[in-house]
């Protein structure tokens, strides 16, 4: 199978998935399943990553601007520029694609090997409705809640990070977070993680779906699935930082 | 009546249903047999819509599956029922949820109203008290009779069984045959299943339909399986030394 054929059929599977649901009581039941499979589960890695990734990038600014004409404000400044424009929408991201897609595409392609899908497809359910708009739209509300606690765990653990090494001061780093703050870059982080929460929940999605074969099969897909979901949020990071911040 | 005309499927450029034509008898137990690869699955599975033919039509109660508008196909979904070979329940779901899942999803029943329905089903495949266990927790056998009462649970008129007693030892393989048989006979379900199993094919063959290499080979009952002089058919269901001495037996008796 070609890429293009790849493609056109992802896209002709997200028309499939965009239906109203057969039963909306038994969607909202999924969707609050799949917002603690995929969300709430992923809360402890992202806070832990979160805190301490913060940490190191205020330690790495503070250790490499060491000249006395720069002022330890601007620690506080690069750090908060790291965590909101980068390190907490894109690089979070893509920790959940290896977390969840890895999950989404394993169950789903799980549920084809052993016929469950097939068993939902003779009952009359759209079970591409049924399986992957939950997961959709879980993603879609919960992961901008998720990166932004990011964001905020991040600058707090720069802040922890300045105060216990004593490198520099807690409120030069307050300072630093102050200055120039622009609300539209959380607007941008915000946007770029709507578009990665997309791709997290729907190529993974794909990718089991149309898996054939067993379980060697399944395993095989969900390694394509974290490769291609991280692939499409580099290329996409590039592609929204270039229409909305140039 | 299921009523297949002149039906073709391939994959891949290579045809595996070759034009079969076959009718399945309503109310009966109507079995699909032949040697692996002869196309029985691929033939079932285009029996109830899973594979859509390139040629030919099938008709339910006279009715072409492939004419159904959206909602007329919604509606004949409902009728059928379907045993999976790996039985294909919900891993992550209760035996009761698995057989409940139907009514939640098709019917306007209360709770209380499901929860007898499933209890009904579950007794009437002898599985009492299996309700909170997990699809993992059964045997094989259990696990089909929860296929079994999920595939019943909305009364359908046709079931279809894809090899319903592989992997199953022979004592429960008959179990899982007859529960079928008196399912059929009780509820005048029209049933057709896809076997491997000889033992199938003699007990509880009301009609029966022989594939080889994509075409319709053979078609009769598990009396005319005795007598006929079909080569093909007589290699395949008497391939075992065993059966070879009962038809023996069985033509010497009726001389």
């Amino acid at each position: 199978m070609t890429y293009i054929e790849h493609v056109g059929k992802y896209f002709m599977m997200l028309g499939r998935v965009f239906r109203k649901p057969q039963k909306p009581r038994i969607f909202y039941q999924a969707l609050m399943k799949e917002v603690d499979d995929l969300g709430l589960k992923s809360l402890g890695i992202i806070m832990f990553i979160s805190f301490f990734i913060g940490g190191v990038i205020a330690l790495q600014t503070a250790l490499n601007l060491d000249s006395p004409f720069i002022p330890d404000s601007l620690i506080g400044f690069a750090a908060k520029r790291s965590i909101i424009l980068e390190f907490a929408p894109t690089f979070c991201s893509i920790i959940l694609a290896g977390k969840v897609g890895s999950y989404i595409t394993s169950s789903i392609g799980t549920m084809r090997v052993t016929e469950q899908i097939d068993a939902l497809d003779v009952m009359g359910i759209n079970s591409i409705n049924f399986l992957v708009l939950p997961k959709v739209i879980a993603a879609l509300f919960f992961y901008p809640f998720l990166i932004a606690l990011a964001m905020a765990l991040g600058i707090f653990g720069g802040w922890v990070a300045g105060v216990l090494s004593g490198l520099f001061a807690g409120t030069d780093y307050i300072t630093g977070l102050q200055t120039d703050f622009k609300p539209f870059l959380i607007v941008y982080a915000l946007i770029k993680t709507l578009v990665f929460s997309f791709l997290i929940a729907t190529v993974p999605s794909y990718h089991g779906y149309y898996v054939k074969g067993g379980s060697i099969a399944v395993g095989r897909a969900s390694t394509q699935s974290v490769v291609w979901t991280t692939i499409l949020i580099v290329v996409a990071n590039y592609i929204l930082t270039q229409l909305l911040l140039t | 009546m299921i009523e297949v005309k002149n039906l073709h499927k391939g994959f891949g450029g290579v045809e595996v249903l070759k034009g079969i034509s076959a009718t399945f008898l309503p109310g009966k137990t109507n079995l699909i047999i032949g040697q692996s690869g002869s196309g029985k699955t691929v033939f079932l599975k285009s029996l109830i819509g899973l594979h859509i033919p390139e040629q030919g039509t099938i008709s339910f109660d006279g009715k072409v599956n492939t004419n159904f508008t959206e909602e007329e196909r919604q509606q004949w979904r409902q009728e059928i029922g379907m045993v999976f070979q790996g039985s294909a329940l919900f891993d992550s779901q209760t035996v009761e949820d698995n057989v409940m899942f139907p009514l939640k999803m098709f019917t306007k029943k209360t709770k209380s109203e499901m929860l007898d329905r499933v209890n009904f089903v579950l007794n009437r495949v002898n599985l009492e008290n299996s309700n909170k266990k997990l699809p993992a927790e059964l045997s094989g056998g259990m696990q089909k009779r929860v296929a079994i009462a999920r595939a019943i649970v909305m009364n359908p008129k046709y079931l279809f069984c894809d090899e319903p007693n592989s992997g199953l030892d022979p004592q429960t393989a008959i179990v899982i045959d007859n529960l079928v048989q008196e399912i059929t006979e009780e509820y005048k379900i029209t049933t057709v299943i896809n076997t491997h199993d000889m033992n199938s094919v003699i007990e509880i063959g009301e009609k029966i339909v022989f594939l080889r290499k994509g075409i319709k080979e053979w078609e009769g009952s598990s009396e005319n399986i005795f007598s006929t002089d079909n080569e093909a058919v007589v290699d395949f269901v008497y391939s075992s030394n065993l059966l070879k001495k009962v038809r023996e037996v069985y033509l010497n008796e009726t001389k």
